[in-house]
């Protein structure tokens, strides 16, 4: 039962380890910026979760005891991840793209960070 | 009813806060529940006016699925994206903004479908339209936007609209 899962432990943290490096690889590989924000999604997913589930199946079989610390890292990285991507993303939009690069904005016209107050005169 | 609504505006809230209380303590004692549970009733309380117009959950049970959805989802999106950074040349990779059109209204329901996309490796959602209409959304390689645009709109908008819709 211990060895079966030791086995468990270890292949979840080589998934964590193998997510983590193809991200960190993507960052270095990937060749625009928008494409670059798509790496750290995998290492925060994937990569992140491995290592979690690893740590909750070792605390409960080998340690003896039930640990909920990971599902509140989980939960906190939910919330943060999406919210950081977007602000890097929004920061693009300022930077690099205008109003033709991008596609059309549905039936609004316009995308919200490239909406200033100029347009209201 | 009306004195139980004022004092408890958010129960599911505070079923969550005490619940992370617990979690965050990892102490399963008397004493820290009645100390979850008193922020759990303090917070709601406290940020009352801070949600004039929440939504109504429609069907709660639905959240379990999308949630196992979701998860399934990184899993898979996880393995395609590997595959993509580790073999696929950057000059045959096709990165694509896709445009989605919102059906859902409520700002809860938009960031719960933003967030979601971003958390499935694959595909970043960018920027909302300015009168919220539409999704800016970054796809890694998308041959097909549309195809994409409608996979988003089934499996995930769908969902999101049956719980608060």
């Amino acid at each position: 039962m211990i060895t079966l899962a030791e086995f468990l432990i270890a292949f979840f943290l080589i998934i964590a380890g193998i997510f983590g490096f193809v991200g960190s690889f993507g960052l270095l590989k990937l060749n625009d910026e928008m494409s670059r924000l798509h790496a750290p999604t995998k290492a925060t997913t994937l990569g992140v979760g491995g290592v979690l589930l690893a740590s909750m199946l070792n605390a409960a079989v080998v340690q003896g005891h039930l640990s909920l610390h990971e599902l509140m890292i989980t939960l906190f990285l939910f919330l943060t991840a999406p919210i950081t991507a977007h602000f890097i993303a929004k920061v693009h939009i300022h930077l690099q793209e205008s109003r033709d690069t991008l596609p059309e904005a549905g039936g609004d016209g316009l995308w919200a960070t490239h909406d200033t107050p100029a347009d209201e005169d | 009813m009306g004195i139980m609504k004022r004092l408890v505006p958010h129960p599911i809230l505070t079923l969550l806060l005490t619940f992370t209380w617990l979690c965050l303590a990892a102490t399963w004692t008397l004493n820290s529940l009645l100390f979850g549970l008193g922020l759990g009733l303090i917070i709601p309380f406290v940020t009352q006016p801070y949600w004039p117009n929440r939504p109504r959950l429609r069907a709660p049970l639905k959240i379990a699925e999308y949630i196992l959805v979701v998860l399934w989802d990184i899993v898979i999106a996880n393995t395609i994206v590997a595959r993509i950074v580790l073999f696929k040349p950057n000059a045959d990779r096709k990165p694509a903004w896709v445009t989605i059109p919102l059906e859902l209204k409520t700002p809860e329901a938009i960031t719960m479908l933003a967030g979601t996309i971003t958390m499935t490796p694959g595909t970043l959602s960018a920027d909302l339209s300015s009168e919220g209409h539409a999704l800016l959304v970054h796809c890694l390689d998308a041959p097909d936007p549309d195809a994409m645009r409608d996979e988003i709109k089934d499996r995930y908008e769908r969902r999101l609209m049956e719980i608060f819709e």
